[in-house]
C-alpha cells in the first residue's frame, strides 16, 4: 500500500512521541509559521552560542499542531541540528529542503539527515510537501532572527 | 419554511435519479486514482466535475461563433452576444430574477468584492448612491460561519470606510445564532451579509428572520448562494435578499464564471466597480458617463464561452430538476451523518439532525489529524476536502484546527458513502487508535 511509503514508522513514531515539545526560555530567535491552506501551526525557538562561524545550536524547543507530517518533521528537526553548528544545521536544512523539493527524485543520504530519510516518500506528494517544510522554515526565520543567517555561516541556501 | 428556500421538508416525493446513467454524462467519474482504486468524488463543495452537455456547449460556442461580445456588427458578433446574452437569461430564470438583474463576473468572491468596492466608491458617487455610503458609527453584520470570500471583503471594506464590522453567532450544533439578531442588526447596521449554507457545516440558515429584521432597519442583504444556487431550488425575489452571489464550477460550469444578482433599483444606483470598455454611456477626454446595469458591471470583453456554458449547465440542472437532485443528496447526506456518527472517535462538526442541512459534512477523528485521515481517505480512491476549507474563523469557534470534508452532488451514489465510512475506519486503524 502507498500509505506506508508516506506514513514511515519513523514519522508516526516521531509524531506519537515527539521530542523537545513546549517553548523554552533563554532564546536568541524565536519564529511562528503557520500553513495557510490548512492552519498547521508551529512556533520554534533557537539558542545559538558562539560567533558566526563558529556559532553552535544549543536548543530547539517548539509547540504547534497539525498534521503527523508536520509535527513529526520538526520533531526531526531538533534532533537534526541540536548541538551542531549553525553551519551544520544549515547544510542539513539545505538536504531536507532539496529532497522535499525533488519530487521523489533525490536520493537521500542517511549521513546527512539520519531520520530525515524517512520523508523520502512526503516528497511524493507535493500537497504535503509544505507541511514536512513548515518547522524548518520557522527554525530559518529563527536562526535569522538570532542574527545567525545560513548565508552569515557560510551556507548557500536555494 | 417556504419553497423558495433549499427546502428538504419535501411536500412530495420527487422521483429518484438515475444515477448511474447520469453518471456517464461525467467522464472523470470512471477513472480511477492512487494505484487502481476508483474515484469516489466528494469534494464538489470546493469544485464540481462537469457533464459532457457542458463540455459540448463551450466547445460548440467556440467553433461556431466565437466573439467578443457587444462590440462588433458582423455575424460573429451577434450570434456570441446572443448566445452571451442567452445564458444570462437561462440563468436569471433559474434563480427567479430578471434579466437586467443578473451581472456576470469571475466567481462569486469577485461578485462580494464588486458590491464592497462598489459601496466605497459610492462615498465620491452622486446622490442616488448614498444609501450605498459607509463610514464611522455604520456598521456591516456577517455571521461566524461565512467562507474567507464573504468575510475578507467586509472587513476590508470596514477599513477603508470607517465601519464597524459585527457578526451573529454559531450555536455549539452549528446553526446560526438568531438570539443575536435583535442586538447585532440595528438601526446603525448599513448591511447584513450571511451565507445561504454554510460550506463547511452543511447548515441552510433560516433567512427570513435575517431579512425581515434587515428590513426593518433599512439594511442590506447579501446573500452567499454558491452552496445552495447548485443543490436546490432558489428564487431570490422569494427570498427577499438584495443581492446574491454564486460560482459556476460549483454547479457543473465552468471556473471563471459566476454571477452578481443584485435587485433592479439597486444595480441602477450602485457605482461602478471596474470601470473601461464595454461599461461606458459616453466618454471624453474629462470624464464618462456609465452604462446601465447590468452591462455597468461587465466592463472588458467577459468571459463567453464560460457564460454559455454555465447556461448549458443550468438547462442539464433544470432538465433534471432541482427538487430530484436535492432529494438526493439529502438523502447521501443522512446516511452519511448516520453512518459516520457511529464510528467511535468520529465527531461530526455540523447539525447531526438532518433538517436544514445540505450536503457538506465535516468531521473530526481523534487521534487523527484531517490531514492524515484526508490522506488515507485518498489512498482509497476518496476526493476529500481537508483543512479549514476558507472558514477559519469558523473552525476556531468550533474548537477545532481543521476538518475533513465530504461534500455530495447529484452524481455521488450511496456505495461512495459506504466507502467513506470504511476509510475512516481504516484511517483509524493506520493510526493506530482503535
Amino acid at each position: 500500500m502507498q500509505l506506508e511509503s508516506m506514513y514511515q514508522e519513523i514519522i508516526l513514531d516521531h509524531y506519537k512521541n515527539p521530542n523537545a515539545r513546549g517553548l523554552r526560555e533563554p532564546y536568541d530567535g524565536e519564529s511562528f509559521q503557520v500553513n495557510p491552506t490548512c492552519g498547521d501551526e508551529v512556533t520554534l525557538r533557537v539558542k545559538v552560542d558562539g560567533d558566526n562561524g563558529e556559532s553552535r545550536v544549543t536548543d530547539v524547543s517548539y509547540d504547534g499542531q497539525g498534521c503527523s507530517i508536520s509535527q513529526a518533521s520538526v520533531s526531526v528537526l531538533t534532533e537534526l541540528v541540536t548541538g551542531r553548528t549553525v553551519r551544520e544545521a544549515c547544510t542539513t536544512m539545505e538536504a531536507f529542503v532539496e529532497l522535499m523539493q525533488g519530487r521523489g527524485q533525490v536520493e537521500p543520504d542517511e549521513n546527512v539527515l539520519a531520520d530525515g530519510v524517512a520523508f523520502a516518500g512526503v516528497a511524493k506528494y507535493p500537497a504535503r510537501v509544505k507541511c514536512a517544510l513548515l518547522g524548518w522554515m520557522a527554525f530559518k526565520s529563527a536562526l535569522v532572527e538570532a542574527g545567525q543567517s545560513p548565508e552569515a555561516n557560510g551556507v548557500e541556501v536555494t | 419554511m417556504t419553497t423558495s428556500t433549499v427546502d428538504h421538508e419535501q411536500r412530495h416525493v420527487p422521483e429518484p435519479l438515475d444515477v448511474a446513467a447520469l453518471r456517464a454524462d461525467f467522464p472523470i467519474l470512471a477513472r480511477t486514482v492512487r494505484d487502481g482504486s476508483p474515484l469516489a468524488y466528494l469534494d464538489s463543495g470546493a469544485t464540481s466535475q462537469r457533464p459532457n452537455q457542458v463540455l459540448d456547449a463551450e466547445r460548440s460556442f467556440l467553433t461556431t461563433c466565437n466573439a467578443a461580445v457587444h462590440r462588433g456588427a458582423h455575424q460573429l458578433a451577434e450570434e456570441a452576444t446572443d448566445a452571451y446574452e442567452h445564458a444570462r437569461a437561462t440563468i436569471a430564470a433559474f434563480i427567479g430574477a430578471d434579466v437586467g438583474e443578473l451581472v456576470f463576473v469571475k466567481n462569486a468572491t469577485e461578485g462580494i468584492n464588486l458590491v464592497t468596492y462598489a459601496m466605497g466608491n459610492a462615498a465620491t458617487a452622486g446622490d442616488e448612491a448614498a444609501r450605498f455610503r459607509l463610514g464611522p458609527g455604520d456598521e456591516v453584520v456577517v455571521t461566524e460561519m461565512e467562507h474567507h470570500a464573504n468575510l475578507v471583503p467586509w472587513q476590508q471594506v470596514c477599513r477603508r470606510t470607517g465601519a464597524t464590522l459585527r457578526w451573529l453567532g454559531v450555536t455549539d450544533d452549528g446553526r446560526l445564532d438568531l438570539d443575536d439578531v435583535p442586538e447585532v442588526i440595528t438601526d446603525r447596521t448599513k448591511v447584513v451579509a450571511l451565507t445561504h449554507q454554510s460550506n463547511v457545516l452543511g447548515t441552510i440558515n433560516p433567512l427570513a428572520p435575517v431579512v425581515r429584521r434587515a428590513n426593518e432597519v433599512g439594511a442590506l442583504t447579501v446573500l452567499d448562494a454558491c452552496q445552495s444556487v447548485p443543490h436546490g431550488a432558489v428564487n431570490v425575489a422569494e427570498l427577499g435578499v438584495d443581492f446574491a452571489v454564486f460560482s459556476g464550477h460549483k454547479m457543473l460550469g465552468p471556473s471563471g464564471i459566476g454571477v452578481l444578482y443584485g435587485r433592479r433599483e439597486l444595480l441602477e444606483a450602485l457605482p461602478p466597480f471596474l470601470t473601461g470598455g464595454s461599461m461606458i454611456e459616453q466618454v471624453w477626454m474629462e470624464t464618462s458617463t456609465f452604462a446601465p446595469p447590468p452591462q455597468r458591471f461587465e466592463a472588458g470583453v467577459p468571459m463567453t464561452s464560460q457564460a454559455v456554458a454555465l447556461g448549458a449547465a443550468v438547462d442539464y440542472l433544470s432538465a433534471i430538476g432541482m427538487d430530484r437532485i436535492a432529494a438526493h443528496e439529502h438523502a447521501l447526506t443522512e446516511a452519511a451523518v448516520t453512518e459516520l456518527d457511529a464510528i467511535d472517535g468520529v465527531r461530526i462538526i455540523g447539525p447531526t439532525e438532518v433538517v436544514d442541512r445540505g450536503g457538506a459534512v465535516s468531521f473530526v477523528v481523534d487521534g487523527v489529524h484531517p490531514h492524515d485521515a484526508g490522506q488515507v481517505l485518498d489512498s482509497l480512491g476518496l476526493a476529500v476536502r481537508v483543512g479549514h476549507h476558507c472558514a477559519w474563523p469558523l473552525h476556531r469557534r468550533m474548537g477545532v484546527p481543521a476538518t475533513v470534508r465530504a461534500s455530495f452532488y447529484l452524481y455521488n451514489e450511496h456505495s461512495e458513502v459506504e466507502r467513506l465510512a470504511r476509510g475512516v475506519r481504516e484511517a483509524q486503524r493506520f493510526f493506530g487508535v482503535v
